[in-house]
């Protein structure tokens, strides 16, 4: 069962970079301004060395093909724009993605859980009803403009987040003491709360609506009817079955967070796997790009597979077993 | 079956009215208006109506079961139970009371048992919460009462889930779960209607069985007659959100008194009758927002007259020890002739 | 803002209030428009997007100026709000006001022509998937899946960097190519519950072909997931055009959209917010009413709740 996913799913990563490949590829032009990363068109000569050296006088296939070998070497090609190898590139980027990403899920989920819960307690009564509102509006907002917004806030107005960068470039270009290991989550707080706030409303929504959904099936009235108190039947009986639809979203999360976080990134500075690609694109860095999009799919479809897998072990219904298939006959 | 009882009543409802505020100002739902009867220990208490009578939400009032915001239990009803009106318990001690000394079983053993949690520990869930076992003395429980509902191989069984069961398995399993704490008092709301007719009766036997075994009174609510017959004591039955009869069963089926009564046994298919056409009563039950005027029953009777429509009748005596029918033939029993 | 413009909009705010509570009366009799209207926000979230369809269609009286006219660079620069300019004027003296609203014309088009091209697409793959089954089935949903891994802002960006002088129309269109798999895939369920139901059986039955079968009787009993979708996908693509309008990808300037107002704005974030603030406001309220018109529509086609 798990071999046949993993199968598929490598299956659709490998569609997805051919995919972007053939895109790339057939956009007209030459890649020659992103070589030599000046605005001036580039004198001829470097650019027909460069074309050669990189292999892009060949034919589609055959650079599809050499692709995929290199690949295989975990070799991702060399940077037109940054002059370095593309796993270098990516493989900076990636501490500085993944602290974003999970500090922005973590406050996603703390919160989201938590509103999402408390409001289906009291539905339709009066939280409900303003939290449902506030919710509702934040879930509504662009990304990037409640970036800017917190930034004019909370970076300029009040002087309370620094307004960009991963860092205090002189006082703790990396993190060798407690003290940068504070500044690095200071300078995270806005990026990630622009995140955090927008996705913790979609969770609360979301939960909301999955509690609901459960609190009126019959066996929440048998827990009732068994003696159970109040805050059991809903911390174990409702919330143990809603969080099974939690999960899918959980799978989903982290991918989107990825491709959302490219403007965050821009806005803040923050040198992430986002902001590469966008620049990447800008300046036609092939190997790049493929590379970014090749990092996108598999986190996608990471994201859906660990999805199943946790289904698989919190929903009991899904666990099937050849034992399983004779139920217990009257 | 026997004679009404003479020990004290170990349940008593007396007056209770249980409406629901329906949307869009349709009026008020008045599912259960003006209820009263008597549950005496060890005997089985049959509550008998066609869907919309009110009779399960009757058995949800009890335990206060009902959902609050569109349903409310009026005050001036009375529900006591060994001398405590439950209506009036404070939330902590209500808790005390279900599950442990009342227990309940719902009609659809496969939505009212948790999909994520073994039968084991649903079971032994109210062990630990009402008697304060260890996991491990809950666990030894829940396969005790396993085994004493009749389930296979008990140790194997309270690990499973129960998608892995068939109805009749998840039904014992219910009554496994509402017994685990030798309740006094066992509601059993349509216990059988969700399950095939050949295991209906086993898990009837079953409930018989352990009701002796166990000595605990039986609230047994039905539409199914047939069910009344083999397994109650005593029948009310109930119609409009009121009860229009009750009598001991023997006394019931020999001696209906109330024209719906009637008409529910005489729709009744029978072997032992010459073929003829089914036996329906005529017209519909009207939704409780809007019940008749005078007798609720009085559209749908054969025998009504002025005075049915103009005046609602009380529960009257019929003569018969613990026998009453809410009908005017009590007083007037020469009208029975005139039959439409 | 002159007399006139002024007094149109008055007329708009009253008309998109007014609209809503009329319809709201008409239909208080039927079952389903009193589940839609059953929370106040629903209602809200109607009216505003009412006014901001009316302003959009009506630009031309409502904008007291010329969205692309730079009123006075040295003197109207940046200027805030006022009673001349009630939205203020942006670092290039145009009038905020005036550009939110032709900004709305274009990004609404956008977001319903980019929603109506991935609401189809997901509704026939979807219905196609759903009814045929089998190979069908999961040639297709492979092909979703490939297109729910794809990483949407990546593609759309390289489409637009790669390509010089991309055609806007095309851009719109590749964001609906790029927006359907979600809806495939909630129209599919539906559909593959609804294929075994009676009347599909009978209307085949009856010898009518797979065309019609699809099109006529099991669609229009999916209409519930389609409708809720759409409304969705309209907020989805406004924002995703905003995004993009962002990154200067999107609406070419001068012509304003919300998104590249953002972006103008963006540039004297500390000394003119009102610039960044208004159009990104708009985007919210828009997003946010159609989000609330979601949930109405939601609850009030929940079958669950068709029971008496």
């Amino acid at each position: 069962m798990l071999v046949r996913r993993l199968v598929v799913s490598a299956a659709i990563v490998f569609a997805v970079v051919t995919l972007v490949f053939i895109l790339i590829h057939l956009a007209p032009g030459t890649p020659c301004a992103g070589f030599a990363g000046e605005t001036a068109p580039p004198d001829p000569l470097v650019c027909r060395d460069l074309t050669q050296r990189f292999g892009l006088d060949r034919s589609l296939p055959e650079q599809y093909w050499r692709y995929l070998v290199a690949l295989a070497h975990g070799d991702l090609g060399y940077s037109f724009s940054l002059h370095r190898p593309v796993r270098d590139a990516i493989a900076e980027t990636v501490p500085f993605t993944l602290q974003l990403a999970g500090a922005a899920l973590l406050l996603d989920f703390l919160v989201g859980l938590g509103l999402g819960i408390y409001q289906a307690r009291r539905v339709n009564r009066l939280p409900d009803v303003v939290l449902g509102n506030i919710t509702l509006f934040i879930y509504s907002l662009p990304t990037f403009w409640l970036a800017l917004i917190l930034l004019l806030v909370f970076g300029e107005k009040l002087r309370l987040f620094p307004v960009g960068g991963p860092n205090d470039p002189i006082i703790c270009p990396t993190i060798d003491s407690a003290f940068c290991a504070l500044d690095r989550l200071w300078h995270l707080a806005l990026p990630a709360a622009t995140l955090g706030l927008v996705g913790a409303a979609g969770t609360a929504r979301f939960q909301r609506a999955a509690m609901l959904d459960v609190a009126s099936e019959d066996y929440v009235r048998t827990a009732r009817a068994k003696g159970v108190p109040e805050r059991r039947v809903v911390l174990v009986h409702q919330l143990r079955n809603a969080l099974l639809s939690f999960i899918t979203r959980f799978g989903l999360a982290f991918p989107f967070l990825l491709t959302g976080a490219v403007l965050i990134e821009t806005i803040f500075a923050w040198p992430g796997m986002g902001r590469l690609a966008v620049e990447a694109i800008l300046a036609r860095d092939y190997p790049v790009v493929t590379a970014t999009a090749l990092m996108a799919s598999i986190v996608v479809v990471l994201g859906n597979l660990v999805a199943d897998v946790l289904l698989g072990v919190a929903d009991p219904r899904l666990r099937v077993r050849s034992t399983d298939l004779e139920t217990i006959a009257t | 079956m026997t004679a009404p009882p003479t020990a004290p009543a170990l349940l008593r409802v007396r007056d209770l009215r249980t409406y629901f505020v329906t949307e869009h100002g349709r009026g008020t739902a008045r599912a259960v208006d003006d209820v009263s009867f008597d549950l005496y220990p060890g005997e089985t208490l049959g509550i008998v109506g066609e869907s919309g009578c009110g009779k399960t939400v009757t058995s949800l009032s009890i335990l206060r079961l009902v959902p609050e915001p569109p349903g409310h239990i009026l005050p001036g009803s009375l529900i006591e139970f060994e001398g405590r009106n439950l209506l009036a318990l404070p939330a902590p001690e209500l808790r005390a009371v279900r599950g442990n000394q009342i227990a309940m079983i719902f009609q659809e053993p496969m939505t009212s048992l948790n999909p994520v949690f073994t039968v084991g520990d649903q079971i032994a869930e109210a062990a630990i919460i009402h008697q304060r076992l260890s996991r491990s003395a809950a666990r030894a429980r829940a396969i005790e009462m396993l085994g004493l509902v009749g389930i296979p191989d008990p140790e194997e069984s309270v690990d499973h889930y129960p998608h892995q069961l068939s109805g009749g398995m998840r039904q014992r399993v219910m009554i496994a779960m509402a017994l685990v704490c030798h309740p006094k008092v066992l509601i059993a709301d349509e216990p059988t209607t969700a399950l095939d007719v050949t295991i209906q009766a086993q898990i009837l036997e079953l409930l018989d069985r352990l009701q002796s075994e166990l000595g605990m009174a039986v609230l047994l609510i039905t539409h199914d007659l047939g069910v009344v017959a083999g397994h109650a004591d005593r029948v009310v039955v109930m119609y409009a959100g009121r009860v229009v009869e009750q009598a001991t069963t023997d006394e019931l089926f020999e001696r209906p008194t109330h024209p719906y009564t009637e008409g529910l046994l005489a729709a009744v298919p029978r072997i032992d009758a010459p073929r003829e056409r089914l036996h329906a009563i005529p017209g519909q039950v009207p939704a409780a927002t809007a019940w008749p005027t005078g007798c609720r029953f009085h559209p749908r009777c054969p025998y009504a007259w002025d005075k049915c429509v103009a005046q609602e009748p009380p529960l009257l005596d019929t003569g018969t020890a613990g026998h009453a029918a809410r009908c005017w033939l009590v007083t007037e029993p020469e009208r029975r002739q005139a039959k439409r | 803002m002159t007399l006139g413009t002024w007094f149109v909009l008055f007329v708009a705010l009253i008309l998109a209030a007014e609209a809503v509570r009329a319809l709201r009366q008409r239909t208080l009799a039927r079952e389903r428009w009193r589940r839609f209207f059953r929370h106040r926000t629903t209602s809200w979230g109607l009216s505003i997007l009412t006014f901001f369809v009316i302003i959009a269609v009506a630009a031309p009286f409502v904008a007291p100026f010329d969205p692309n006219a730079q009123l006075d660079i040295v003197r109207l620069k940046n200027v805030g709000p006022s009673w001349t300019f009630i939205l203020g004027t942006d670092v290039l003296s145009r009038d905020v006001w005036s550009r939110i609203v032709w900004g709305a014309r274009v990004s609404l088009r956008v977001a319903t022509l980019g929603a109506l091209v991935a609401v189809a697409l997901g509704t026939l793959v979807g219905a196609a998937a759903g009814y045929y089954r089998r190979w069908v089935d999961g040639v297709l949903m492979r092909g979703v899946d490939v297109g729910l891994a794809l990483p949407r802002i990546f593609i759309l960006l390289m489409a637009v960097a790669l390509w010089d002088g991309l055609p806007f129309t095309v851009l719109v269109l590749l964001i609906g190519l790029t927006s359907w798999f979600g809806t495939s895939r909630l129209v599919r369920a539906e559909v593959l519950s609804l294929r075994g139901r009676d009347f599909v059986v009978a209307a085949r039955a009856l010898g009518a072909g797979d065309g019609r079968v699809i099109f006529r009787h099991v669609l229009p009993n999916a209409a519930a997931p389609i409708i809720v979708s759409a409304a969705l996908s309209v907020g989805n693509v406004l924002l995703l055009e905003a995004s993009l309008s962002f990154l200067g990808i999107g609406v070419p300037p001068p012509w304003p959209s919300w998104g590249n107002m953002i972006a103008d704005g963006a540039t004297s974030l500390y000394n003119a917010p009102w610039t960044t603030l208004f159009p990104g406001l708009a985007i919210s309220l828009v997003v946010m009413s159609l989000n609330a018109v979601a949930d109405g529509l939601r609850e009030a086609l929940d079958p669950r709740e068709d029971a008496a």
